[in-house]
């Protein structure tokens, strides 16, 4: 029992008079791991402190500004509803932003399918692997939102733009994704296609894909949820339509703050949906890999 | 009979393509979104962009200007997450079915957590804006909810998945409530906890930006200004300067786990 008590504990000190009669435990080695824990965190708490030490607050009355912002919340929350906006013209936006993200998401899995399967090492030669985790990771360091502006310079402001935008954002999470997914393939699978002569293409398409189409799925679906949110960002920041906009209009220009409630009311309820959906498809991949 | 699970699955296949088109087809008509003009752009944004979007000698010379500017959304970025992760953890100890003190209180964490989270970054900053005004706390508190509500998710999932067997080695050993916690759980599920922080810090960069392009701070704003104004030569100098940090931040991460985990 005190071996485990032992194993438990983070520290070295003996625990309780029962150890001390025994001789002195060896103290615990200080692993690698643990320095590396101690020294990133008090990195991150240097480094908060002085964020926060160093932050410009705008000048405005910190406890003022918090009550406001309360009673603002007070109102958005307790009293929705707008003289602009009905309930169902509303919710008629929200439609509009979640097919703002089908179609970033359906593009994103579209193109991401065939990348994915570039991208698996078990399907593909290693530098073309390469190559195409190189760009991946180039197009998930660029925010969403830069790559829309950056297409808006072309296609104009609007929801073209916030869908080829949010499409490259897509495409890079669903690559590593499905890829991630083809690997899991069993070998043995890929090898006996490969005796009997199959193709490539034939591989893919009667084995890989079918045998993961699951999986390929529940990530699908994951990604538009995060798009359904991304999508709001793209009405209130790049000028496509949707319940964003709305937002913005309301709290930016209006000053609305009963309008603000009803569309944060309807955003949240949509993503909850989603989410409790999403969840249970991360589930089913979690279950299948155990 | 063979021949009707075959006739089935073409059915199965011609039913999921057909609501996908008709889903697709219904999208495009509801958002204004022009595919033909999505198609080409996509060509026309990469020839504009190789004659235009590039950082020159003058872009340059902004360097430090822009520097000091990715400073303060990174500085920014990294505090909300430590603050949002302090908080996190007080409010998944709460939440977690291993270590709650009761059920009520469990499911109000819960469902505060899945408030915060649900509730759009973008709603966060205009909310706070209107009495806050556009400042860095603006940018901070909206991170800092959004963040709040994500790292709680995670790290109840992590205290349940991790730390359920070291837990009940200690419950039969009759040990307090707090001595189970400092001892089993927290020292269990660290290392996962710290792979969440990581991510978050990651993401809350990037999001960064859109929050500083709402509210006026840090790089997001310093790419809003060159880009309305045409100087594209050094917006992109800001990209890049986002992508260079963007990767050097998952590499570092990265190497962590690989230690860590």
């Amino acid at each position: 029992m005190t071996n485990a008590l032992d194993t438990m504990s983070g520290t070295d000190r003996p625990v309780g008079s029962m150890v001390a009669s025994v001789s002195r435990l060896p103290a615990r080695p200080l692993t690698k791991e643990k320095v590396v824990i101690r020294l990133l965190l008090s990195v991150l708490a240097v480094t908060t402190v002085y964020a926060l030490a160093h932050l410009d607050d705008g000048g405005v009355n910190l406890l003022q500004a918090a009550s406001d912002t309360l009673a603002n919340l007070k109102i958005i929350f307790l009293h929705p509803g707008g003289p602009h906006l009905s309930f169902l013209k509303a919710l008629y936006e929200v439609v509009i932003t979640l097919g703002l993200a089908f179609l970033a998401t359906l593009f994103g899995a579209f193109i991401a399918l065939f990348l994915g399967l570039l991208g698996a090492q078990n399907l593909a030669p290693k530098p073309v692997t390469n190559v195409i985790k190189a760009f991946v990771a180039f197009v998930r360091a660029v925010p969403t939102i830069l790559w829309v502006l950056i297409f808006a310079v072309t296609a104009g402001l609007g929801a073209t733009a916030a869908v080829i935008g949010m499409t490259f954002h897509s495409v890079s999470y669903l690559t590593k994704a499905y890829s991630e997914s083809f690997e899991d393939l069993d070998r043995s699978v890929i090898e006996a296609l490969k005796a009997s002569g199959a193709n490539w293409w034939q591989i893919v398409f009667q084995a890989v894909i079918p045998s993961s189409s699951t999986y390929l799925l529940s990530w699908t679906f994951l990604r538009f949820e995060m798009n359904f949110a991304n999508a709001v960002v793209m009405g209130a920041a790049a000028g496509a339509s949707g319940v964003g906009f709305d937002l913005y209009m309301a709290s930016g220009y209006y000053f609305d703050l009963r309008e603000v409630g009803l569309i944060t009311y309807l955003i949240l309820a949509f993503a909850i949906i989603l989410e409790t959906i999403a969840i249970r498809m991360k589930n089913r991949i979690k279950d299948d890999q155990a | 009979m063979p021949a009707d699970i075959f006739a089935k699955r073409r059915n199965d296949r011609l039913l999921f393509f057909g609501a996908l088109a008709a889903l697709t087809a219904g999208s495009i008509f509801i958002t204004n979104y022009d595919p033909v003009a999505g198609f080409t752009s996509i060509g026309k944004a990469f020839v504009w962009g190789a004659s235009n979007f590039y950082p020159n000698a003058r872009a340059l010379t902004k360097l430090p200007d822009i520097a000091l500017k990715l400073r303060d959304t990174i500085l920014m970025s990294v505090a909300a997450t430590t603050v949002a992760a302090i908080f996190a953890l007080m409010l998944a100890m709460v939440g977690s079915r291993t270590t709650r003190i009761n059920a009520v209180f469990g499911a109000i964490a819960r469902a505060i957590a899945s408030v915060l989270r649900n509730i759009p970054l973008v709603a966060w900053a205009m909310i706070l804006m209107l009495a806050f005004s556009q400042s860095q706390l603006t940018g901070f508190l909206a991170l800092f909810f959004g963040s709040l509500g994500f790292l709680t998710r995670a790290f109840i999932e992590t205290i349940d998945e991790v730390s359920i067997h070291a837990v009940e080695a200690l419950q039969a050993t009759g040990a307090s409530h707090t001595s189970i916690i400092l001892q089993a759980v927290l020292p269990s599920s660290l290392p996962q906890m710290i792979s969440w922080l990581l991510f978050m810090i990651d993401t809350n960069i990037r999001d960064a930006t859109l929050v500083g392009l709402l509210t006026g701070t840090g790089v997001g704003f310093s790419f809003d200004v060159y880009y309305k104004s045409f100087h594209f030569h050094e917006a992109s100098l800001v990209v890049l300067m986002i992508v260079i940090t963007i990767i050097c931040i998952e590499m570092m991460s990265n190497y962590i786990r690989r230690i860590i985990l």
